[in-house]
């Protein structure tokens, strides 16, 4: 029997099945797959289920007020999503941050970074069935976020970030622990490395599976680690350095496969880079104010802002435009999960069924940030 | 905007030139975001596309801001769907938060709104969220 590998809707063999909303692997998300025994002719995905409306709630808050809820879409990963908001108000403000601000940002950013990524690979692990991956990273993540709260007062939603600064400096003392967690963390990452990416199970599992040529990750618009684990080396924090990101010193590193291994292996090795410069910040870190005194309802000129970092899933985007206005006249918030989002029907199709949690987790989507 | 920002508005009639010739001439290959705003005083809608470049040597920290403006009316804009695969979602996303009908893109349901939404497009300066 062969097997059709082209959609026809009229056809009686393909079978239309959903992957979530329910299901446990999707997240609060839909795929609509186009089935042919066990194998995936095509598919669509479909978002929009826990659409909260943030664009337009944006628009009935004034700039302070903002913070809170535009960092929810990505609890995983608060600090980096907020950091693009807070950069175009201070552009369009005009707003000169104090040193020992943009350190302490830079130092929130890489911790979130950490602690999302210890959160994606932990996922990862438990589609392949690799159970000793999701207990150890989620156990590890916790002193990350335990080093997060020392700084931002919350385990994971710290509004830290804030437009004119951050909202309150580090407590005194803190640079030994960090440096202790560095430390450790870098001797953990040689044992994940070891027990799950060098694992010949893993391997067997997530090599040559879904992958994802640099041309076609350039063309459908990747970002982040699936856009440099297909070859492209491009990274924010690098090609427009913000918020003293120029100091450091750093490296983006890239791989070739553009396989799903390849996706989750680009997470270890930014890891890497991130205690790097997350050590580098702490010992380097001058001494001054944190902030600006912006006031609770600050003036915000007329004009418009197109500011972009680089957050743990990729290049994150805020347009902000304001009309002088004590509110925001409109704010798109450009999501990497969303930019990313072309990319899995392009993947998902030709492949059989036991490959779409592989692929789809390998992607690094987050429904809530997609959806927003 | 800043530097390294480029924004160019363009007729809509000619965005489709435009844009192959950013494509292809400058090689701003990467897309980014699409915005759009209702300016509803000017009784216009526009629509923004950030595209930024991911082959370009020197190039990657250049954003270009590719605008038009479309009557709020009759909103109707050509799909870039065939220049720069990546902004399919985005445009679907326009389509249905302002009401945007992109020709050439073949999607014409809702996308993040629930299938039911029956509302005007809610992005649009004069839809008021429930409770306000």
């Amino acid at each position: 029997m062969t097997i059709q590998t082209e959609y026809d809707p009229d056809s009686d063999r393909i079978m239309a099945v959903s992957f979530g909303p329910q299901h446990p692997g999707a997240g609060h998300f839909r795929i609509r797959l186009w089935l042919d025994g066990d194998y995936l002719v095509k598919s669509e995905p479909d978002p929009g289920y826990i659409h909260r409306g943030e664009e337009k709630m944006s628009e009935y808050r004034n700039y302070i007020q903002n913070v809170p809820h535009l960092e929810r879409p990505v609890i995983l990963d608060s600090s980096n999503i907020l950091c693009p908001y807070a950069l175009a108000v201070d552009e369009l403000m005009g707003n000169k941050i104090p040193d020992r601000g943009q350190y302490l940002r830079v130092i929130m950013s890489e911790i979130n970074r950490i602690i999302s990524h210890m959160y994606f690979i932990a996922i990862e692990g438990l589609f392949t069935g690799h159970t000793t991956m999701i207990t150890w990273c989620m156990g590890d993540r916790d002193f990350w976020i335990d080093l997060a709260a020392r700084i931002g007062g919350a385990r994971v939603t710290f509004a830290y970030i804030i437009p004119g600064g951050v909202r309150n400096d580090m407590p005194e003392g803190l640079t030994e622990k960090a440096l202790q967690t560095c430390a450790w963390f870098e001797k953990r990452m040689d044992e994940y490395d070891k027990i799950f990416f060098k694992n010949p199970m893993v391997l067997t599992r997530m090599e040559k599976v879904g992958i994802l040529s640099s041309e076609d990750a350039i063309r459908l618009g990747a970002v982040g680690t699936v856009l440099r684990a297909s070859g492209v080396k491009s990274d924010v924090r690098k090609d427009e350095p913000y918020s003293r990101y120029g100091d450091f010193d750093f490296e983006i590193p890239s791989l070739s496969g553009g396989d799903a291994w390849s996706r989750a292996y680009m997470a270890l090795l930014e890891m890497r880079q991130s205690v790097k410069i997350i050590r580098q910040a702490f010992k380097n870190i001058p001494p001054g104010p944190v902030r600006l005194k912006l006031g609770p309802q600050p003036r915000v000129p007329a004009g418009e802002v197109y500011a972009r970092t680089e957050a743990a899933r990729g290049e994150m985007s805020y347009h902000v435009v304001s009309d002088g206005s004590p509110r925001p006249y409109r704010v798109k918030i450009g999501s990497p999960s969303f930019k990313n989002m072309r990319v899995l029907p392009h993947l998902l199709r030709n492949v059989h069924i036991a490959d779409i949690p592989i692929i789809y987790w390998s992607l690094n989507y987050w429904p809530l940030e997609a959806d927003r | 905007m800043r530097e390294k920002r480029l924004k160019v508005t363009v007729p809509s009639e000619t965005i489709k030139e435009v844009a192959l010739m950013v494509r292809d001439e400058l090689a701003f290959d990467h897309p980014s975001a699409v915005s759009g705003t209702d300016w509803i005083a000017k009784d216009e809608i526009e629509i923004i596309y950030f595209v930024g470049s991911a082959t370009k040597a020197g190039f990657q920290d250049f954003v270009i801001a590719l605008a038009e403006r479309i009557p709020r009316r009759d909103p109707v804009a050509p799909s870039l769907i065939y220049v720069w695969a990546g902004v399919e979602y985005h445009e679907r996303e326009s389509q249905e938060m302002l009401g945007i009908n992109f020709e050439g893109n073949p999607y014409k349901g809702h996308f993040l709104l629930p299938e039911d939404w029956n509302d005007m497009p809610p992005l649009r300066k004069d839809y008021i969220s429930p409770g306000r």
